[in-house]
């Protein structure tokens, strides 16, 4: 579904990514796991198109397509998500109206139809009923005002108003309190647990992981991916460190 | 300001930034059109105006405030040539002065808003706020005298700029003016300058929203401002669609 090979990506000059290569399945989740500075976050805004952030060398392929043939929000409309660590605050624009020309928007790139007003909502309630959020939240402006775990859940709440085919998390996890953290992780099961979609799941911690069962586990440092395994890695990596864990790899 | 049968030039403090050969297409007569308002004690006006069209345009206005009145313009300014309105309001005890007005556009078009508020007499209030978009070459305008006469004790002032420039070479500019002869008054003035936000545009794709959409809402939501004391909800809907038609085709 998502096929990374041999991405090179500078930022400001400075080489991140250093060859990296990556290949997820449909039906897959995939965590990747890695020290601080390895290049997670980079790859995560890679994917997403994010200005400033240079392919040198390399290429990625998302459902067949050439994703760097994309505009940032051509790869959104083709099913491509992405969650970020630091949601943006857009003053001004309250999260049912941004919500709502985003999934038309996407609609419309497909082809579809765009939803009515009363779908729309109707469709918002029941996401955000599922990430446990309350609808006078999707009211407010865009982020403003929201504490980080309500950033993430709202995030989780957008991801579950576009149905996306792939998710590429950016720790979703950070800034979440326990309890938070249950429902932020069985709303990522639920809307995108399915055998036609896939999750990049960026993370520093098992306990998301607990939730959200990973297929499969890699490890990412100096810009690369160093080690895949499968959910144990997770484990290992928690009880030993990285350094032991690629010492002995 | 005297009517003088001479055009202005960018020397006069309150054309500074005008474009006086556009003034001078208008013609010197129009310098002496001022439509006049009186609003009697506790009165009160509610106005919306759409103004400029590809001539240029010149308005004047001098509103008078009786005791307790109460004045409100809010104003869309979308010319494609030179586009100047003029608001000149003398506020009686504890009378009210709103104006919320928006320059938008690009080419090399001028549009400016100028006001001159007079605090006469004690306890009145008066509140500006003023959005300026443009690109190409474009240039928005707000200069803003505040006058606080003798007595005219807890006057309460407050005039508001924001201007944002889509591309290099459009510009904005803000003149507040301030003169005030008594102690026991509130006056506010703020301005600033600046481009879309960058990683709110990035976010707004990775959702799925175009350049132009994304820019769209944007504007849309820094626009806001300036009709947020309208209480009228059609007629801000019809004042900031206005806006929103002149921004089709900026630069992104």
């Amino acid at each position: 579904m998502l096929t990374i090979e041999g991405l090179h990506a500078e930022v400001d000059g400075k080489q991140i990514l250093k060859g990296l290569s990556l290949e997820i399945a449909a039906g897959e989740v995939h965590a990747i796991m890695g020290p601080n500075g390895a290049g997670k976050s980079t790859l995560a805004n890679v994917l997403g198109g994010k200005p400033g952030y240079e392919v040198t060398a390399g290429s990625v392929t998302f459902k067949g397509e050439d994703l760097f043939d994309l505009d940032p929000h051509e790869r959104a409309a083709t099913g491509l998500f992405l969650g970020f660590q630091y949601p943006v605050e857009i003053p001004g624009v309250s999260n049912v109206q941004f919500l709502r020309e985003a999934a038309n928007s996407q609609r419309k790139y497909r082809g579809q139809e765009p939803l009515s007003g009363g779908e729309f909502l109707k469709l918002a309630k029941e996401k955000a009923a599922l990430l446990k959020l309350d609808m006078e939240m999707l009211k407010r402006q865009v982020n403003v005002g929201f504490s980080g775990g309500e950033k993430k859940r709202a995030e989780m709440v957008q991801m579950g108003i576009l149905d996306p085919s792939f998710a590429v998390l950016d720790e979703t996890d950070s800034g979440l309190d326990i309890d938070a953290l249950r429902v932020v992780g069985e709303g990522i099961n639920s809307i995108m647990r399915s055998a036609d979609k896939g999750v990049l799941l960026i993370t520093h911690y098992q306990r998301l992981l607990d939730v959200v069962k990973p297929d499969r586990v890699s490890i990412l440092a100096d810009g690369r991916i160093v080690q895949t395994g499968g959910p144990d890695l997770a484990l290992r990596l928690e009880n030993e460190g990285y350094d032991t864990v690629m010492a002995n790899a | 300001m005297p009517e003088a049968a001479a055009l202005p030039t960018r020397r006069d403090e309150a054309w500074r930034y005008a474009d006086t050969d556009a003034m001078a297409r208008i013609g010197v007569e129009a310098l002496g059109q001022w439509r006049e308002i009186t609003l009697g004690d506790g009165e009160t006006l509610c106005e919306t105006m759409l103004i400029g069209s590809a001539a240029p345009e010149l308005h004047r206005i001098r509103v008078t405030l009786g005791e307790g009145a109460r004045a409100e313009f809010f104003v869309t300014n979308t010319g494609t040539d030179f586009t100047r309105l003029e608001v000149e309001v003398t506020l009686g005890k504890g009378a009210h002065f709103e104006f919320g007005g928006v320059t938008i556009g690009g080419g090399d078009a001028v549009r400016e808003f100028v006001t001159k508020t007079v605090h006469a007499h004690p306890d009145a209030t008066s509140n500006q706020t003023v959005r300026a978009v443009h690109w190409g070459t474009g240039t928005g305008n707000f200069l803003g005298e505040i006058k606080v006469e003798r007595g005219a004790q807890k006057t309460d002032a407050a005039q508001d700029f924001k201007g944002l420039l889509l591309e290099a070479g459009a510009s904005a500019n803000a003149v507040p003016q301030l003169e005030i002869f008594a102690d026991d008054v509130k006056c506010a003035h703020g301005a600033t300058v600046g481009q879309l936000d960058e990683a709110a545009r990035y976010y707004m794709a990775a959702r799925g929203l175009s350049p132009e959409t994304a820019q769209k809402l944007l504007v849309q939501a820094f626009i806001g401002d300036a009709f947020v004391e309208l209480e009228d909800e059609g007629r801000r809907e019809q004042l900031l669609a206005a806006a929103l038609e002149a921004l089709e085709g900026a630069s992104l």
